[in-house]
């Protein structure tokens, strides 16, 4: 009797389990709201998210009004508007990689000249990808050819069927060097398409309108394939090609139009009439398919989840606009997770690296942020959580903005490097989804850690505020000008204290240039810059779409001890 | 044996045969349910699944869906009261109900007639002959010759005596069919023969009585009641002048703007008119009034219940059917005339299927939504049909009967509009918005009643295209209209994909739709019938932006329109709460597809609007593709005609040489159980068909050519 007075919840379990449960993991609210910093980092961050939205603005008018123009004249819509009418009427569309070929041609490239995402047709998940013939023709561009890469990467990973929006003028001939010969070039589009068609991930293509030499291998690898009467147009040769080579005269709808191809040739399977009806040919195709399983993970999913306590658009003013500042990585998490709600693993051991378990949307996951530099207990605690997650099939975020790994001959004595191996080794290794996004800084092996590009994390993102690099830019101008003088010296070559500090400016400048968020995502080392504040959101959605791959048993590799 | 044990006199009713259908078969047996009577239905092969049958505790089929093979069919109706044993048999109105061979029928088999005597129905139901008796009874009648003596000369100058305008008017029949005016002496021959040949078609007797026409003249009748002792009463009158195409639409008791004097005269009128052909159950004498001369003018008498009795139950508060049945089984009236109450006002309006614009023509089809306003004790909704129930061709296109009550004519008129406005019928084409126009109209307020009420007033009941303003306003309230529809369909759309949608896929179904660095948009055309014009319908396209809020921004592409706000809340499958500009109301939504064409319709405010919307994106209508006329073979000469597939020749249509037309078919080829048409790719002349029935043919060779 004694003992049952002292454990009181058997009494009104109800509510004292509630309460336990309710208080335990909530997260308090830090934000200083009154601070300077606060002020600070919301006014910048505010331009920074300003200046995102106008660079979507214009990557949104595609190729100008005049080849809208022009597009539209032909019975044709614009891609956005195509996969607006693929996907399920009112729903939502994750569209990666929009700012793809920013600033990195001669030619402006609006998104790289073909829109990439995830959305639903018929209640299941799709990879779409849309040429924008209104962006040089719909013409590959190396930049082009990794943003489709990298769009059927996504989709072999996470199972995704791929419906392709054909409407592409082929290769860009001047660039054909960067396009055609090497491994991750045009033909490996065709690979993925045959080895995805293998792992019965369907392909279908939707030809809306010309469909060119290796472009025409798209449908025509396809397992189905619609054709619009008028538009679409396949053919290893054009008309004039035909023409030079063979004297044959013939017009393009003759030559390869939707009538020949869903007639004689058996190129392709539907015949549509307009735009619209291949369209509606193409939800169809994916209403037909059938495909057993589904979100495997689903049963862990909660409908009825909470949403943070504390408003997501504070994320603008959370995230650290100074790299130097430190601030606590729970305040984001606060505002990320269902209600708030975070129970944190091995909370007072290798505090710098912050790991626990929350629901994104319902969704179970594991959180991994840095809370300031990795040292051998972060690293260790991190590849121990990461263990679990994989143990248990929960998808894994990591919330990265690390400097790097600690220096010094302490650190290095404490086996450092060993720990981190074994949190690389962990990261490498993990077969749960994968989601990373960088919040502050990226710098050095603190990438490799936290799961960078390299590690293939399903979805990686960059907020506007993010810096990537091997290291800080005066840290590298340190060490080079270092290196520099040694040499100058060896050579017997006076460098003065201008010429010195002209070198370091170089390299800091250079530095700046390369580990801006712009100069990443127009590279595609990312799938986006983001507003902090759709984090939550975009998190939500990219779990729910990794989900639509069955769990994996991870295998690891052989750990240092 | 059972005879012999109780007198005559006391044998009651237990059990009624309605021999009836619809609405009036439905409310017969509500009254005789509540009396503790057993009910029989009968029904056609029609409406083997109708309301009626369902009500009925037993229904015995009569007949095939004509009229004249069931429900006017008096051997298989008598049938089947004997096998049902049945003691009475209630003939409700129309059909049988004036037929005095059937009550007379019903008296030869022991059956109860639940109606007046047979000789008063065959007294009232010759026009003639009924004038003649009133006139005999001191009943004003209109001046008129109604003689035997039908010489078109003779009866030229009965009507030049009279004094024009004239209405000629067969004896027999009803419904307007061969009644016709004519203003001046050199019109009458050519009417007179036209309305001899009609009365002949329509009723076999083509005896024409001659009448002086009002020229503003309101229908009043007067509800009478007798029982078997002798007593007749009145329940007051009843106004039935709205009309269309000779047939009441609105009805309302008392008639309004009259006196109390006029009323107890009419009254005292009516009773005498029954009295003089020994009347018993519930009768209406039609009075015809000359608003001009306040004179009232015997028309005729119905020797049954009325369609439009619910108002006079309504104002005096008694069942008109009850008291049929009391009479029927021998007992006297309930009430003295100075006992009868007379409480507030009520009207009827009939719920039509039919097509206003094109000139009130009944309209046939499938009740896709049916959902009638809430019945209370001032709303009655008189119905024979459910949702999903068919309107055929077969009987009266009338749907339901809304009967309302208020303390005096206006509120009763505000009741009747708020309901009109919530009657939810989509489907068929219905007159429920003409009537709420109707109601609405201020000289139908201030009780203007005249039998030419819609003439008169047409310029304000129906929209005319060439009206601009009225014409605008429809528009601008239709593309409003658009506007709501729109967003209602995107909100429900998400909440039903959202709702389905399996595991954690519902994130990808939240409102708004997610989209990075960009809100969502949308587009949603429909299609709005012009009611007013013939000029058909008209496209709305309405663009959508979904806001952060999850409200929609509807833009309708007008530069002069900046686009509405509007939030949805959707309560149930149908219902939704809509604000728009800062306005909130209650707005209901039903949808059916027909023929591939999505129909929406939309009840909001005092406004219903009709929609329709292609619903080509899920349809595959690639048969054009299958069905296009035969390849012509290139490696031929041009116009050479070649088999699409290897068969066998089961038929050959057109002989050497013959014309054809592009798509016409020319021989029909048959394999692996298929057969194919091969049809003409041009048109010209059939040269070379030598391939006889019966013969195989190979793929690829030449069937025929096509020469100019």
């Amino acid at each position: 009797l004694a003992s049952e007075s002292l454990i009181p919840w058997r009494i009104y379990p109800g509510t004292l389990i509630s309460t336990r449960n309710s208080t335990m993991g909530i997260l308090p609210d830090t934000l200083d709201r009154s601070s300077e910093s606060y002020s600070r980092n919301s006014k910048v961050m505010d331009e920074l998210v300003s200046q995102l939205h106008s660079h979507i603005v214009k990557v949104m008018e595609g190729g100008g009004s005049e080849a809208v123009k022009r597009h539209r004249s032909r019975n044709k819509l614009l891609p956005r508007e195509r996969i607006d009418r693929l996907i399920d009427p009112g729903s939502s569309f994750l569209e990666l990689c929009q700012l793809a070929g920013h600033e990195l041609y001669q030619e402006t490239l609006p998104s790289g000249g073909i829109v990439i995402g995830i959305g639903t047709i018929h209640k299941r998940l799709c990879m779409l990808v849309a040429n924008d013939p209104t962006v040089k023709g719909g013409s590959y561009f190396p930049i082009t050819v990794k943003k489709h890469l990298r769009a059927q990467e996504i989709a072999a990973q996470c199972k995704l069927p791929c419906i392709y929006l054909v409407d592409s003028g082929g290769a860009f001939l001047p660039k054909q060097a960067e396009v055609f010969p090497d491994k991750e070039n045009f033909g490996r589009i065709f690979y993925n398409q045959a080895v995805m068609s293998s792992e019965g991930i369907p392909q279908i293509a939707l030809v809306l309108g010309s469909c060119t030499a290796g472009g025409a291998y798209i449908p025509a690898m396809a397992d189905e394939s619609v054709m619009v009467e008028g538009n679409g147009t396949i053919f290893l040769a054009g008309p004039p090609l035909v023409k030079a080579a063979t004297g044959e005269e013939v017009s393009a709808e003759d030559l390869g139009g939707a009538t020949v191809h869903c007639k004689t040739s058996g190129v392709s399977d539907y015949f549509a009439h307009d735009e619209l009806h291949a369209l509606a040919i193409g939800r169809n195709i994916v209403k037909n398919l059938h495909m057993a399983g589904g979100p495997e993970l689903s049963g862990q999913t909660r409908a009825d989840y909470k949403e943070p306590l504390y408003d997501v658009k504070e994320l603008r003013t959370i995230a650290p606009t100074d790299l130097k500042q430190p601030f606590d990585v729970r305040s984001i998490i606060a505002r990320i997770v269902d209600g708030s709600e975070f129970d944190e693993f091995k909370k007072l051991y290798g505090t710098t690296l912050v790991t626990g378990f929350g629901r994104i949307c319902g969704q179970p996951v594991g959180i991994l942020g840095n809370n300031g530099i990795l040292f051998m207990e972060s690293a260790q605690k991190g590849a121990h959580f990461i263990e679990l997650c994989t143990q248990r099939n929960i998808p894994l975020i990591f919330l990265q903005n690390i400097t790097g790994f600690m220096v010094g001959s302490k650190s290095e004595a404490s086996g450092i490097a060993k720990a981190g191996a074994k949190m690389v080794m962990a990261v490498s290794c993990a077969k749960v989804p994968k989601i990373t996004v960088v919040i502050g800084g990226s710098f050095g092996a603190g990438n490799y850690a936290m799961c960078g590009r390299a590690y293939s994390p399903n979805f990686m993102f960059f907020w506007p505020n993010a810096r990537i690099s091997v290291m800080g830019g005066p840290q590298a101008a340190g060490v080079l000008a270092q290196v520099e003088r040694a040499t100058k010296k060896k050579r017997g070559i006076q460098w003065t204290k201008e010429e010195e500090e002209k070198f370091k400016a170089e390299v800091v400048e250079a530095y700046d240039k390369e580990g801006s968020p712009y100069y990443a995502t127009s590279r595609l080392w990312d799938d986006g810059i983001i507003d902090p504040a759709d984090t939550r959101k975009i998190l939500s959605l990219c779990i729910s779409a990794s989900l639509n791959r069955g769990p994996e048993a991870t295998k690891y590799g052989v750990f240092r001890m | 044996q059972q005879k012999s044990l109780y007198s005559t006199n006391n044998q009651r009713i237990e059990k009624i045969l309605i021999a009836n259908r619809g609405e009036i078969a439905c409310r017969i047996i509500k009254t005789v349910k509540r009396l503790g009577i057993r009910t029989v239905a009968v029904y056609s092969d029609a409406d083997r699944d109708s309301l009626h049958v369902k009500y009925a505790d037993e229904a015995f089929r009569i007949g095939p869906a004509p009229a004249r093979l069931s429900y006017l069919n008096s051997s298989a109706i008598i049938e089947a009261a004997n096998k049902s044993g049945s003691q009475a048999i209630h003939p409700g109105y129309g059909f049988l109900s004036e037929s005095a061979d059937f009550a007379q029928l019903c008296e030869d088999e022991s059956l109860l007639f639940i109606g007046p005597p047979a000789s008063a129905i065959r007294d009232m139901g010759d026009k003639s002959a009924s004038k003649r008796i009133m006139g005999a009874a001191g009943v004003p009648l209109v001046p008129g010759y109604h003689g035997d003596e039908q010489d078109i000369d003779f009866m030229k100058l009965e009507a030049d005596k009279i004094g024009y305008p004239i209405l000629i008017k067969p004896t027999h029949g009803g419904g307007g069919k061969g009644m016709r005016i004519v203003q001046s002496p050199n019109e009458f021959a050519d009417s007179f023969l036209g309305a001899q040949r009609e009365a002949a078609a329509s009723f076999g007797i083509s005896t024409i009585l001659l009448e002086k026409y009002i020229t503003k003249p309101r229908h009043i009748e007067v509800q009478i009641f007798g029982d078997k002792q002798g007593n007749i009463i009145h329940l007051y009158e009843r106004d039935c002048s709205v009309q269309r195409r000779h047939q009441k639409i609105i009805e309302e008791a008392p008639a309004p703007n009259v006196s109390s004097d006029f009323r107890s005269h009419l009254g005292q009128a009516a009773v005498s008119a029954a009295k003089a052909v020994n009347y018993h159950s519930a009768g209406t004498v039609e009075f015809i009034v000359d608003t001009l001369s306040g004179q009232f003018y015997f028309m005729e008498m119905n020797t049954r219940l009325q369609v439009e009795h619910p108002v006079t139950e309504m104002i005096v508060g008694q069942d008109l059917v009850e008291w049929q049945i009391r009479v029927a089984n021998g007992e006297p009236l309930p009430l003295t005339q100075s006992e009868v109450p007379f409480s507030g006002h009520a009207f009827e309006a009939r719920i039509y299927a039919e097509n206003v614009p094109k000139g009130f023509l009944p309209a046939t089809g499938v009740l896709h939504r049916y959902c009638p306003v809430t019945v209370t004790s001032a709303v009655r909704v008189e119905t024979g049909v459910e949702e999903g129930d068919t309107v055929s061709m077969h009987y009266d296109p009338m749907i339901a009967k809304l009967v309302v009550w208020g303390q005096d004519r206006l509120s009763a008129l505000i009741k009747m509009k708020d309901c009109l406005s919530k009657f939810q019928v989509a489907g068929l084409p219905t007159n429920i918005d003409f009537l709420f126009k109707l109601a609405s109209h201020r000289a139908f307020q201030n009780g203007e009643v005249e039998t030419h009420f819609i003439e008169r007033y047409k310029d304000d009941l129906f929209i005319d295209g060439a009206n601009s303003i009225s014409a605008q306003e429809a528009d601008s309230a239709a593309k409003h209209a658009a506007s709501i529809v729109a967003a209602c369909i995107c909100q429900k759309e998400l909440a039903t994909l959202k709702d389905k949608a399996p595991g954690g896929l519902h994130l990808w179904y939240d409102n708004p739709p997610f989209r990075v660095h960009h809100s969502a948009k949308r587009t949603v055309a429909l299609e709005w019938e012009k009611q007013y014009s013939n000029s058909g319908s008209n496209l709305l396209t309405v663009s959508i932006t979904y806001l952060p809020d999850g409200k929609y921004l509807v833009e309708t592409g007008e530069s002069n329109s900046p686009g509405l706000e509007i939030q949805v809340t959707q309560l149930s499958n149908n219902d939704y709460r809509v604000e728009v500009d800062g306005l909130s109301l209650n707005v209901c939504l039903a949808a059916y597809s027909k023929d591939q064409i999505e129909h929406i319709h939309i009840w909001h405010g005092d406004y219903q609007h009709h929609f329709k919307q292609r619903m080509g994106l899920e349809i595959f209508d690639d048969d054009e593709t299958i069905d296009k006329p035969a390849r012509v073979a290139t490696s031929y000469p041009s116009g050479t005609v070649i088999a699409p597939m290897a068969g066998l020749v089961v038929k050959v249509l057109m002989k050497d040489g013959e014309k054809v037309q592009e798509g016409q078919p020319v021989l029909v080829l048959e394999a692996m159980k298929m057969e194919h048409v091969v049809k003409a790719p041009a048109n010209g002349y059939v040269r070379g068909l030598e391939v006889k029935v019966g013969q195989s043919v190979q793929d690829g060779i030449k069937l025929f050519s096509l020469k100019d």
